[in-house]
């Protein structure tokens, strides 16, 4: 353990998550000042800016938890809006896979979107030696710490200072502004652009979608548009065309 | 403030643990099982796919819609931060070009 905290890509983790930490700390600031404004007691929105740790599902339940709406509602609701991430689930699973269940719920339960985005560019594939193993795990800790903080420090801040940051000021925006610059830095090959114009048109064109499905509908879409426009690689065949049809 | 209510406590305790069931899901089961291969190439695609998705509606949306005017301080700060990251190379410098634009635009002139 010790070894792992002294480890360089930890530090590695911490800088990358520093960059955009302003982003998600303005962000965090202003779901603290919604969720107070929304009439939840002091102590349902401390419990829910320190355990929920997912912006979007909890800025989802607040007029269900003020409507009163039944509880299974607002699970429901938590679960699908939070969907996308079984996505990044799936494809972080062969790098967490020698850890403990426990370790990897606790790997899972810290992932909010940058982290797998950032992560997942610094290792595009799963270690194989114990060197990288490691280096991996250490750059996750680092990472994900330092979202954790930003989120949940910047969430009790505006918990405090409710009274005094209107939301119409719309600082919340820099969140959004984060996340573009990780997109730009992302989007370094022609098929990776098309991904994010695709995801972008689909998730507008899809938006009266209940429950943010229009997330999930925009990375279905881009990732089986890239598929498609992807050339075979070398060791397929050159005739059937990239779909579902080669699954196996 | 208001009332504490039990119910919605144990309500947020099942938040926390949605939070937990979808972002670990596919680490539950220890199966071996892997994906196959043209899955495990098109999540290449899906971190960018992701980010666009989240991000693009609330660039160009209001209440569900997409924006009629070129008024929105929104669209200057998204410009301005792209401009600054492909002159700089930076997100915090991104963010702090989109927000010094955004802010002026946005309380100043309402837009």
């Amino acid at each position: 353990m010790k070894r792992l905290f002294n480890h360089p890509d930890l530090r590695a983790g911490v800088s990358d998550m520093a960059a955009v930490a302003p982003g998600i700390a303005a962000w965090g600031l202003m779901t603290g000042v919604a969720m107070v404004k929304s009439g939840m007691s002091l102590i349902e929105v401390l419990l829910m800016a320190i355990l929920v740790f997912a912006g979007s599902s909890q800025l989802a339940a607040l007029p269900l938890i003020v409507a009163g709406a039944p509880m299974w509602v607002i699970l429901a609701t938590a679960f699908c809006v939070n969907l996308r991430f079984m996505v990044f689930s799936a494809h972080l699973r062969p790098y967490v896979m020698h850890q403990s269940l426990w370790k990897r719920m606790a790997n899972g339960y810290l992932m909010a979107d940058l982290n797998y985005v950032l992560f997942t560019k610094r290792f595009p594939h799963p270690g194989t030696d114990p060197a990288v193993i490691e280096a991996q795990e250490a750059y996750w800790i680092g990472n994900c710490a330092t979202g954790w903080v930003s989120w949940v420090g910047a969430s009790l801040l505006g918990i405090a200072l409710a009274n005094s940051i209107p939301l119409s000021w719309g600082l919340g925006f820099a969140g959004i502004l984060a996340l573009l610059g990780i997109m730009c830095s992302l989007a370094s090959t022609r098929l990776r652009a098309v991904s994010a114009g695709i995801a972008g048109a689909a998730a507008v064109a899809t938006f009266a979608l209940p429950l943010k499905l229009n997330i999930l509908v925009a990375i279905a879409a881009a990732v089986a548009v890239c598929l498609l426009l992807e050339k075979p690689s070398p060791a397929s065949p050159a005739a059937p065309a990239a779909g579902t049809g080669d699954a196996t | 403030m208001n009332q504490t209510d039990l119910w919605t406590v144990v309500t947020i305790i099942g938040m926390a643990l949605m939070t937990v069931v979808t972002r670990s899901f596919f680490f539950l089961s220890s199966k071996p099982w892997t994906l196959p291969g043209w899955a495990q190439r098109g999540l290449h695609y899906a971190p960018i796919a992701a980010l666009a998705a989240v991000i693009v509606p609330e660039m160009v949306m209001t209440q569900g819609h997409f924006i009629a005017t070129w008024k929105d301080a929104r669209l200057f700060a998204v410009a301005a931060g792209t401009a600054w990251y492909y002159w700089r190379h930076g997100v915090l410098g991104t963010i702090l070009a989109g927000m010094a634009v955004y802010l002026p635009l946005h309380m100043g002139l309402g837009w």
